[in-house]
Parts: C-alpha cells; sequence; structure tokens
C-alpha cells in the first residue's frame, strides 16, 4: 500500500546476525518490508531464510543454542530490545508453520486459543465472534461450522492448514509470517490457502517463505533472495524474476542452481 | 553321572556342528554352491545330535521311576498289602538305599533296597548306552544325508522358531498355573466362608484360626466375622491414596520440570539421580519408614499434643510414594518430551508463555499417557509389601485417621503365611482369597493403563 506513493514500512531489519552456537546462519541481513504487501523469501535449503523469518517474532529464543544480533524495527520499535514484551510481540506478529500444527483440541479451542490468553474476549458472544470472523477469513467456516467441538486434528491437511492461519489471525496481528505454508499440501489445498494469501493482505502484512518459486510469483508483490546465509538481492517480485541485478538470483530464477 | 553324561552330550553337539560344517566347506571347495552358509549345516548336525538326546532324556525321567517302583512291588503282590502301603514300602526301600532310613530294617525291605540300587544303576546304563547310540545314528544319518542341495537353513530356522516359541509358552503357561493355583485355593476358601462375609465383613482377625486345635472338627460358624475383609481393603486403598499423594504432585512437577524447564546439563545428571530413587530396594525403604519415618513422626505428633501411633499409615503411605516418584516422574518426563515440538512452536508463536503452553497444550496432550504412569504408580503402591509389613503394622484397623496403624492385603498376606502352615485351612486359604483379589485389582489397572497409554501412541506415531 502507498499513501501519497511513498512506501510504508513496516518492518526494518538491520544488520542482523544470527549463530546457532559458534555457526554463523545469517550474515548482515538488512531487509525493509513494505506494509499490506506480500514479501516473499526464497533461497535454496539452508540459507537461512526460515530462520530470518523466525528473528521477526523471537521465535529463536526458543532454541537455546540461537543469538541473534542487530535491530529490527517493527512500527519503529526495536523488537531485539530488553524493554520488549515477547508476549505482545507474538500477539501482533502471528505465525503458520510448515507443517499444519493444530493443538490435539477441538477447532473452537484452536482458534480461541490465542483471543483466550490474550483476554480479548470478555464474553462468550464475544469470542463466538471472534471465532467466526477468524473462521471466515481463514475461508473455513462453511466447511467447519457445523462441527466446531470436533476435534481439529480430523480436519484434511488443507482443512489444518487453514485453521491454522485462522488461529494466526484470531488475535489480529498486523504482520503474518507463513514458513513454506504450502509444502506439505497438495495442489488444491496450495491453490486455496494462495488465494487466501490474497485476500489477507488487505489487513495484514506477509512475509512468506517458499520454495516454490511459481508460488512466490504467483503471490508476493516483493521478494528477497537468500543464499548462504546472506540476502543477495531484494526488490519488487517483477524486478526480481523478469531483470535481477545479481547473477546469482539469475541462476537461481532460471533454476541453473539450489 | 548324568551330568558327565550331559557334558558328553554338548560336546558330541559341538563335534557334530564342528563336521556338518567342515562336510559344508569339503563341498564347497568342489566349487559347488551350497543351499545355505556353511554354518547351518554345522547347526544342522548339531539340531539331529540335541532333539534324540532331549526326547530320550524326557521318556526316561517319565518312565524310570514308574517301571522301577513296578518291578520292586511285585515282589509283594499276592501278599495282601494295601496301596497306601505298598507306597510305604517302596519309600522305605528307597530311602534305605540312600542310607536315610531311621526305622527298623525287615529283611523283606533290605532286599527291596538292594534290588532297588541294582535296577537303578542297570537303568543308569541302559540310559547311556541308548542315549548315545541314538545320537551317534542320528548324527550319522544326518551327515550321510547333507549335501550340496540339500536343506539346512529351513530346519534350522523352524527349530529356532520352536525354541522361541516354547520359551514364551512357559512364560504363558506358569502365569496359568498361578492364576489357577489362585483359583482352586480360592474356592475352597469360599466354601467354608461366605463371600458376601468376605466382601463385606468389617472384622478382620485370623488370629481367631489360629488358635484352633487341628483335632477339632471344621466349624464354619466359629470363623463368623473372622474375615471380613473391608478392613483390609480400606487399608490398602487408603496407603495407596497417601502414596500418591506424596507421589503424584512431587513426580508430575519434576517430570514437567525435566522436560520443559531443566537445561540439557540440569537434566542430563537430575534424571539418573531421581532415577536411582527407583533402585533402592523396598525392604530398605521399608526400615527407613519404619525406623526413621515412624519415630520421626510420632515425636512431631506428640510435641504437637496429637496422638501417634509409631506405626502409622501416614509413614508407610509417604514412604511408598517417595517410592513411586521415580516412575511418575521419569515417564511423565518421557510422554512430555514425545509431544510433538510444533505444537509447541505453535504455542509460543500465539504468544503464550511458558507455563500457558504446558497448562494449555502440552499438559492436556500428554494427559493419557500421565494417566498411564499414574495408574502403574497406582498398581505399585497396592502391590507393595515390605513398607506397609515393616511401618504400618499388622492390626486391621478399619480406619482413615493416617495417624493410626492399618494393615493392607498384601501384609495381612504376608502375617497369615509367615510360620507353619496347615493346607486346606481357612486361615492358609485366606491368603489366596486375598492374593486373587490382589490380582484383579492391579491387572484391571495395568489393562486400564495400558489401554490409554496405547490410546496416546496412536494419536501422535
Amino acid at each position: 500500500m502507498r499513501k501519497n506513493g511513498v512506501k510504508m514500512i513496516k518492518i526494518k531489519a538491520k544488520d542482523v546476525d544470527v549463530f546457532y552456537g559458534k555457526k554463523q546462519a545469517l550474515f548482515n541481513i538488512s531487509l525493509d518490508i513494505e506494509e499490506n504487501q506480500v514479501t516473499a523469501l526464497i533461497g535454496p535449503s539452508g540459507c537461512g531464510k526460515s530462520t530470518f523469518l523466525r528473528c521477526l517474532n523471537r521465535m529463536n529464543d526458543v532454541i537455546d543454542i540461537c543469538s541473534v544480533k542487530g535491530e529490527i524495527f517493527i512500527n519503529d520499535f526495536n523488537i531485539n530490545d530488553k524493554s520488549c514484551d515477547v508476549v505482545r510481540l507474538r500477539e501482533k506478529i502471528g505465525m503458520v508453520f510448515q507443517k499444519p500444527n493444530p493443538f490435539p483440541k477441538t477447532l473452537y479451542e484452536n482458534v480461541s486459543y490465542g483471543p483466550t490468553i490474550h483476554g480479548m474476549a470478555q464474553s462468550k458472544q464475544e469470542m463466538d465472534e471472534i471465532v467466526e470472523t477468524s473462521l471466515k477469513k481463514a475461508a473455513l467456516w462453511e466447511e467447519v461450522k457445523d462441527r466446531l467441538h470436533e476435534p481439529g486434528t480430523g480436519l484434511s491437511g488443507g482443512q489444518q492448514q487453514r485453521l491454522c492461519i485462522a488461529r494466526a489471525i484470531s488475535v489480529t496481528p498486523e504482520v503474518i509470517l507463513m514458513d513454506e505454508p504450502c509444502s506439505a499440501l497438495d495442489p488444491i489445498a496450495t491453490a486455496q490457502i494462495e488465494e487466501l494469501i490474497d485476500e489477507l493482505k488487505k489487513e495484514h502484512t506477509i512475509i512468506i517463505v517458499t520454495h516454490s518459486m511459481a508460488q512466490a510469483a504467483r503471490v508476493s508483490q516483493n521478494t528477497g533472495f537468500f543464499h548462504l546465509g546472506q540476502l543477495i538481492e531484494h526488490g519488487s517480485t517483477d524486478k526480481i524474476f523478469k531483470n535481477p541485478d545479481n547473477k546469482k538470483t539469475q541462476d537461481y530464477i532460471t533454476g541453473r542452481f539450489g | 553321572m548324568n551330568l558327565i553324561l550331559f557334558t558328553f552330550i554338548v560336546l558330541l553337539g559341538f563335534t557334530s556342528y564342528y563336521f556338518g560344517r567342515k562336510k559344508a566347506y569339503t563341498i564347497q571347495s568342489t566349487k559347488k554352491r551350497l543351499t545355505a552358509l556353511p554354518q547351518f549345516y554345522g547347526y544342522y548336525l548339531a539340531i539331529w545330535c540335541a532333539i534324540p538326546a532331549f526326547i530320550i532324556f524326557s521318556l526316561w525321567a517319565i518312565f524310570e521311576p514308574t517301571i522301577v517302583k513296578l518291578l520292586i512291588l511285585s515282589d509283594y503282590s499276592n501278599q495282601g498289602y494295601l496301596d497306601d502301603e505298598l507306597n510305604l514300602l517302596y519309600e522305605k526301600s528307597k530311602a534305605l538305599s540312600r542310607g536315610q532310613f531311621t526305622g527298623e530294617i525287615t529283611p523283606f525291605i533290605e532286599a527291596s533296597a538292594e534290588k532297588y540300587l541294582s535296577l537303578r544303576s542297570i537303568a543308569q546304563s541302559s540310559k547311556v548306552v541308548i542315549v548315545l547310540s541314538a545320537i551317534i545314528a542320528s548324527v550319522a544319518y544326518a551327515y550321510k544325508r547333507i549335501s550340496s542341495n540339500s536343506r539346512t537353513r529351513e530346519p534350522v530356522e523352524k527349530f529356532l522358531n520352536a525354541v522361541l516359541f516354547t520359551a514364551s509358552l512357559a512364560a504363558i503357561l506358569t502365569t496359568v498355573g498361578i492364576v489357577f493355583s489362585l483359583i482352586f485355593q480360592t474356592i475352597d476358601f469360599f466354601k467354608v466362608i461366605p463371600l458376601f462375609d468376605f466382601v463385606f465383613g468389617t472384622h478382620w482377625y485370623p488370629a481367631k484360626a489360629f488358635v484352633r486345635d487341628s483335632s477339632e472338627a471344621l466349624d464354619p460358624t466359629m470363623y463368623s466375622d473372622t474375615f471380613g475383609a473391608v478392613p483390609i481393603f480400606a487399608g490398602t486403598f487408603f496407603i495407596a491414596f497417601i502414596a500418591m499423594c506424596v507421589a503424584i504432585p512431587i513426580g508430575l512437577m519434576s517430570g514437567i520440570y525435566l522436560a520443559e524447564y531443566a537445561s540439557t546439563k540440569v537434566r542430563q545428571y537430575a534424571k539418573p539421580l531421581i532415577e536411582i530413587l527407583a533402585g533402592i530396594p523396598t525392604v530398605v525403604y521399608g526400615f527407613f519408614a519404619a525406623l526413621t519415618v515412624g519415630p520421626f513422626l510420632k515425636e512431631l505428633g506428640t510435641s504437637m499434643g496429637l496422638e501417634v501411633s509409631a506405626e502409622s499409615a501416614l509413614a508407610a503411605g509417604g514412604v511408598m510414594g517417595i517410592m513411586i516418584i521415580p516412575f511418575i516422574s521419569s515417564l511423565s518426563d518421557d510422554v512430555i518430551t514425545s509431544v510433538p515440538q510444533s505444537l509447541r512452536d505453535g504455542s509460543y508463536a500465539m504468544g503464550a508463555t511458558k507455563s500457558e503452553t504446558i497448562k494449555r497444550v502440552i499438559f492436556p496432550a500428554a494427559l493419557p499417557g500421565i494417566v498411564g504412569s499414574i495408574l502403574l504408580g497406582v498398581s505399585r503402591a497396592i502391590g507393595e509389601t515390605m513398607i506397609v509389613v515393616m511401618a504400618s503394622g499388622l492390626a486391621a484397623n478399619l480406619t482413615l485417621n493416617p495417624l493410626e496403624s492399618t494393615s493392607t492385603i498384601t501384609a495381612q498376606i504376608v502375617v497369615i503365611l509367615i510360620g507353619d502352615q496347615a493346607f486346606g485351612d481357612p486361615k492358609t486359604q485366606a491368603a489366596f482369597a486375598l492374593g486373587m483379589s490382589l490380582f484383579l485389582v492391579t491387572l484391571c489397572l495395568n489393562i486400564v493403563a495400558l489401554r490409554v497409554v496405547k490410546k496416546y501412541r496412536e494419536k501422535y506415531e
């Protein structure tokens, strides 16, 4: 989204280094993410794109040996600062994982999980509304409205992933991080998720890690290309795919390595 | 003699293995392809050595005594002896031949004893001859039969299959045997004591049955109000309850700590340390409870003006709980660790804290496994004997005061069976009835526990 033709920057990463123990996984990443756009992160396996994604909601904290250096500003607030409250941060930045990971609870409990722990609903009606709107936004409501109290693990893979998206958007995050959300899904479920991503970007800023170049081209407005822990090139998807500046990007896009 | 023969047969087995293999190598050296690896030829011959030896040995063990007895007693036939007297005569001559006879030696018995000895030595030498010739014949036959295209692998595999099957059959038959001996004695018990009195009676006082003069006739009425099992069932469940009150919170919390909070290094040392608790023999826990915890509780209680028995349900139950902690903590640690990381990530990514994640996601997901571990702990608590015998007293009081002494099923079985027992006496059979009920309770608990654990496994694997 551009206001008066100026790009609105939602996330600004500055000189981010990530270490797993002594091994450096990311080198000096600086990247701006535009608001209400889909940004795709592409690159060969092990290049650090998922690691970078996990920096943005501080999920790397969960891994003992992982340490992150550098600054990441979201709404001009440095999330790597000591004063940052991780609970509030993750409320603002949702995440969808590679493998659908619904909790072994009912559909309703899956979606109401976030609102409950953040105390967002004062009454049962409010919670019902949140669950309904989240499921509607995740394009799952029609399929599951009659079985909200059945276990979420009983859904198909594609439905499970949409349930996870519903769960992520239930707390109305500003940013949604997606870590290869379609890699475990069949082409039809993938198409549904992609359609959904396009819809979601009206209200959320989306960053998606993907292995499929075709998917990056289909869903994203901006693309960043990672290689061996470095951000090789980033810019509008059109430019990256049609006229990249860097030879490595060119080679990767055309399938010469990766 | 038998030992020497046995050693010799084993040596023969090794020799035939060696010959079988050697023959296989010889065939191989003529560039013929074998149907199995050379050692299968060796095993094949060794089996041909073992099977006849085994069959003859078992037949001998079954029939030799009967035949010898028949031959000896044939001297006494037509003399109007009763069967019992004949048996006695036979036992006497056997004892005399071993030099263990202390009674009056009559010429008849002496003659029988000599005959017994000579028969035994004939039997022994013929056994050696028959076994050895059978082995040599069968091995020679098999040795001649094996050639480049004879089947040796399949018979060897079949033999192994049969051996393994026999082993598991032995385990199962033992279980069945134990259960049946329990059942029959229990039925006998309930012929004298009505089931109703046992299940609903509130007085357990088997000592009353101890004082019966064995020459007196069995009078069921004198046992009324003696074998009422309610107090000891209540005691059992009460002590198990106290134990679980100690074991569940501590075990569960330490399990959660180990699985979720402890760093790898702490876990590495803490887990084996907790598991050492499981390695302490229960008798040690028993005297810890009886000599340390019991008196300590008594003093503590007295200083607070409470009446505390030195042998109290609290001391026994508390120490039993400590004994069970490692089961619960170790098992629940395992089930919590096996909850997929993706669920934790999902919860953290929603902004949940560690404790919220544990409470709302991990704990419910691991609950079936945790319940299973608790049920296994309960069945251990119910079956535990040593601690109760030593620390909670032997008087079967019907009480819910943890400071008084009570008794359990297991402790009462010990009380009943210590010292001399009369078979066929209700007091002895009471132990079987108790054992049976204990068996049923723990069996049900274990079945439920295994079901629950299995259900949990299906969900995540």
